[in-house]
């Protein structure tokens, strides 16, 4: 049966019950980041390192990848092909971007002497944002499927929920990262 | 019943293209809060301010809460509100909020 008692789709209930349960994760893991932020007793300390026009423009990529979600959800909808998959490209290389990004900024903080154990920032984190990253990964490859199933002539009308249900994730990682940016980059 | 039953699109194409322009403005306007010295003694009000509106933008257009019922926007508050209750709780008893 595809509606809940409720009348929405098991599926997207499920996705929704699934995020909400993801805020909890990432509540205790920026928590943990907040409650001890200030409070390293080595350095380097986060104002030495994190690279603000940098990690703005990666923020940018990412809140653009989600656009081109949506966008990609509107073409499936209309039964547009062709435009589906090239804005499903489009938000699976924006997430590339991002993950790019990420790694160059990981690796920078290791070479400038920062690797996960250093301090109380470097452990708080490399999860959080590691965490976060990881999500950006899932999305890509379930973006990567999508593609595929486009490719394949089976991503029509009637799967516009199926990509709205990865929609739905991709852009709940991205309100994370709308977070985050705040928290970590700009309330130093 | 879903949008999808309905044949309904959940929003227009220029919607979500004026949406993702404001969310660009907004993160621009976040970016310069934090470089404008003058601004420092609201800073963290007015970014949260700007961040609760881009987290609510996406959440509501691009996520379809706006269009999509009501049970759906409660399993996301829900999950929200605990997860926010959790961070002010530790960030209490870790002492962050006195000086």
């Amino acid at each position: 049966m595809d509606a809940s008692a409720t009348g929405i789709p098991n599926r997207k209930l499920g996705m929704w019950t699934f995020i909400g349960s993801e805020c909890m994760l990432f509540g205790t893991l920026i928590a943990t980041y907040l409650i001890y932020r200030g409070r390293n007793l080595v350095g380097p300390y986060p104002d030495e390192l994190l690279n603000i026009p940098f990690i703005t423009v990666t923020t940018f990529v990412l809140l653009m990848s989600s656009l081109m979600m949506v966008l990609a959800l509107s073409a499936v909808e209309r039964g547009d092909r062709a435009k589906s998959m090239v804005f499903l490209s489009l938000t699976a290389l924006f997430g590339l971007i991002f993950l790019g990004g990420q790694f160059f900024e990981f690796s920078h903080f290791v070479r400038e002497g920062l690797p996960l154990s250093r301090n109380l920032f470097s452990s708080t984190f490399f999860v959080l944002t590691g965490t976060h990253g990881g999500h950006v990964a899932v999305g890509v490859v379930w973006l990567g499927t999508l593609l595929v199933r486009a490719a394949g002539g089976k991503l029509d009308r009637s799967h516009a929920e199926t990509v709205e249900i990865a929609g739905l994730y991709w852009h709940f990682v991205d309100v994370v990262w709308i977070v985050l940016f705040t928290l970590i980059y700009l309330l130093q | 019943m879903s949008t999808h039953e309905t044949g309904e699109p959940h929003a227009s194409t220029r919607l979500y293209v004026v949406i993702a322009l404001i969310l660009a403005v907004l993160t621009a306007m976040e970016v310069m809060v934090f470089y404008v010295e003058a601004l420092h003694p609201v800073i963290v009000p007015v970014l949260l301010v700007m961040m609760t509106a881009k987290f609510s933008l996406v959440v509501m257009f691009f996520m379809h809460l706006k269009f999509d019922s009501r049970v759906l926007t409660g399993v996301f508050t829900w999950g929200l509100f605990i997860a926010v209750s959790i961070i002010l709780a530790l960030m209490a008893i870790f002492g962050k909020f006195t000086s």
